[in-house]
């Protein structure tokens, strides 16, 4: 049985701050998480939920305050683990003085890569993230979006098994965020695990095979992403067209957009809403399932955090 | 090790395509000039004067360049997080930081040997004769070069736990009383307690010793440096640097990157 490619146990970061750094701040509690060998993973959760802070741990960038992490099966404080992974940094920031060719170069050197691997690795990379024309200028004049990419070739240079990506569409347009998509698809037809956070909710439905939503610290939940949602039709929607008034009192719960309407029901009162809807005088255009989002999920997790926060606040404790 | 010396390549690197260390051989070169300049007009003691004063420029544009990039090395890395995706690579943090002191260091010696090399071409030139003890003016620029590997490495050692305010400035002090150790060895018994004389004596031997790098004067007048200097010199250096490099090892190894 191969062990999970990534492997979390009670994974914890603790921050000292305040006065002589007598109070204690938990970025991260309790990680128990698994990502399996040749799996999308997405790391979901909204800005200072810990998902960098994991991946930082991670990449032993951080040191944990409890909790131990393996990558591969080898301990993260290994550092032949870093052989077989790629890393591609949030907002990540590179030698500005270096042209993209010569920061892979250097890269590849710092992997051991003999001269002629160097240079053919480089060129593959530059032309796998769409920078094959830009490689030989120097990284101060890059936009953001083209250092995203020579981020992304960096992560993904040295053939690792396993890649991790702190948000890596941020900043990207979308064509950026496609073509970033499409590396990272393919990455997976290669049989690389691909771990990547983000909180852009309909990134990590298009590409996760499973998804792990982070709050407040804390793993809310784990699984794919259809999985998490209730996949259950909750309500319909009618979608409608209407000419003049109605003081059809259903009429006015509805959602208007010049003469259109959307109106959302419960799947059992649906016939009469229909009923409802034909009498005033409309015509129906459409009547559609609503199903759950994971932007619904992730909103609800999100909602239910910041309500315990308050009441702790409240509660002053 | 391999690494720390792919590092080094990349220090050296960005310090060469950084302006300001052309500026600073610019400003060399106005040194040259003017030492020249004043040569001509002491009458009988150019020598002294060209000497003293391109030694003193050496020394001080490498100063200012072992104390400001010294302490950006690895907190600049920090600030830009440029080192995260390095770390995140089979890279050791003693790696980085041996790498990042080797490259200044290798800097410094290219600069140093380049501004040594003009001083000695504007002695040529005021002189217009060369004696055996010209070349002291050589080992003089190779002791400067030695006190900026200790500064570089006392920069390095104070980036790694404070803000770089306070590493240049921690960093300046230890400079400043490091030149006076000898007068800190000397202090006569009478003027402090029993307890302040033996932390005095304690505190002299625990801070570099930077006067021992000055030969100017031997440089000025010609005279040669036995060979014993060169060598005490050489090996206290490296034992220093190897302590305080060790040091910041110790600290950066365990820091948490912002």
């Amino acid at each position: 049985m191969h062990a999970p490619a990534i492997e979390t146990e009670n994974l914890t970061k603790e921050y000292p701050h305040g006065f002589l750094n007598l109070k204690k701040k938990t970025s991260l509690e309790g990680l128990n998480m698994q990502v399996d060998e040749g799996e999308i993973f997405g790391f979901i959760g909204p800005n200072g939920a810990g998902k960098t802070t994991a991946i930082k741990l991670l990449m032993r960038l951080i040191f944990p305050t409890a909790g131990s992490a393996r990558i591969l099966g080898k301990p993260i404080s290994d550092i032949e683990m870093h052989r077989d992974v790629g890393y591609l940094p949030e907002q990540p920031f590179f030698y500005d003085y270096l042209t993209a060719e010569e920061l892979l170069d250097y890269f590849a050197r710092i992997h051991d890569l003999t001269a002629s691997d160097r240079k053919e690795r480089v060129q593959q990379m530059l032309k796998k993230v769409g920078l094959e024309t830009a490689g030989k200028i120097q990284l101060r004049k890059y936009s953001k979006g083209m250092l995203q990419r020579v981020g992304m070739a960096q992560a993904i240079l040295h053939d690792p098994k396993v890649v991790i990506l702190d948000e890596p569409m941020s900043g990207l347009d979308p064509v950026g965020r496609r073509e970033v998509r499409d590396i990272i698809l393919a990455l997976k037809r290669e049989g690389k695990t691909v771990m990547f956070s983000t909180h852009i909710l309909s990134d990590a439905e298009m590409l996760c095979d499973r998804v792990g939503v982070i709050v407040g610290g804390k793993l809310r939940g784990v699984g794919a992403p259809e999985q998490l949602v209730d996949v259950k039709t909750q309500s319909m929607e009618i979608f409608f067209e209407l000419t003049g008034q109605s003081t059809a009192p259903l009429l006015a719960k509805a959602t208007r957009t010049g003469d259109r309407y959307r109106l959302q029901v419960p799947e059992a009162e649906l016939y009469g809403a229909i009923e409802q809807v034909r009498a005033a005088g409309a015509r129906i255009l459409s009547v559609t399932p609503v199903r759950a989002t994971l932007e619904e999920f992730f909103m609800n997790l999100v909602g239910a955090d910041g309500a315990q926060a308050a009441a702790v606040e409240v509660s002053g404790k | 090790m391999k690494r720390a010396g792919v590092v080094a390549l990349n220090t050296f690197r960005e310090a060469v395509r950084d302006r300001v260390l052309y500026n600073l051989l610019f400003f060399a070169l106005v040194m040259m000039a003017a030492s020249i300049i004043a040569g001509q007009i002491s009458i009988g003691i150019e020598q002294t004067v060209i000497v003293t004063l391109g030694l003193s420029a050496i020394s001080l544009i490498g100063l200012l360049i072992s104390v400001f990039i010294g302490v950006g090395l690895v907190s600049k890395e920090m600030d830009k997080r440029t080192l995260y995706a390095l770390l995140a690579k089979p890279v050791r943090r003693w790696e980085f930081l041996l790498g990042k002191f080797g490259g200044l260091v290798l800097t410094l010696a290219v600069n140093t040997a380049a501004m040594g090399l003009g001083l000695f071409l504007a002695l040529m030139y005021a002189k217009q004769t060369l004696e055996r003890g010209d070349a002291t003016v050589f080992v003089a620029v190779y002791f400067i070069w030695l006190k900026l590997a200790l500064v570089v490495a006392l920069a390095l050692l104070f980036s790694c736990f404070t803000t770089p305010l306070l590493a240049i400035l921690f960093t300046a002090g230890v400079y400043i009383v490091g030149l006076y150790v000898q007068e800190l060895r000397n202090m006569p018994m009478q003027v402090m307690s029993p307890g302040m004389t033996a932390f005095t004596k304690w505190l002299s031997y625990l801070l570099p010793n930077f006067e021992n790098f000055n030969i100017m004067a031997m440089a000025a007048h010609s005279r040669q440096v036995p060979g014993k200097l060169i060598v005490q010199n050489t090996l206290y250096t490296a034992i220093y640097c190897a302590i305080v490099l060790t040091g910041a090892i110790l600290v950066f190894s365990r820091r948490n990157l912002k």
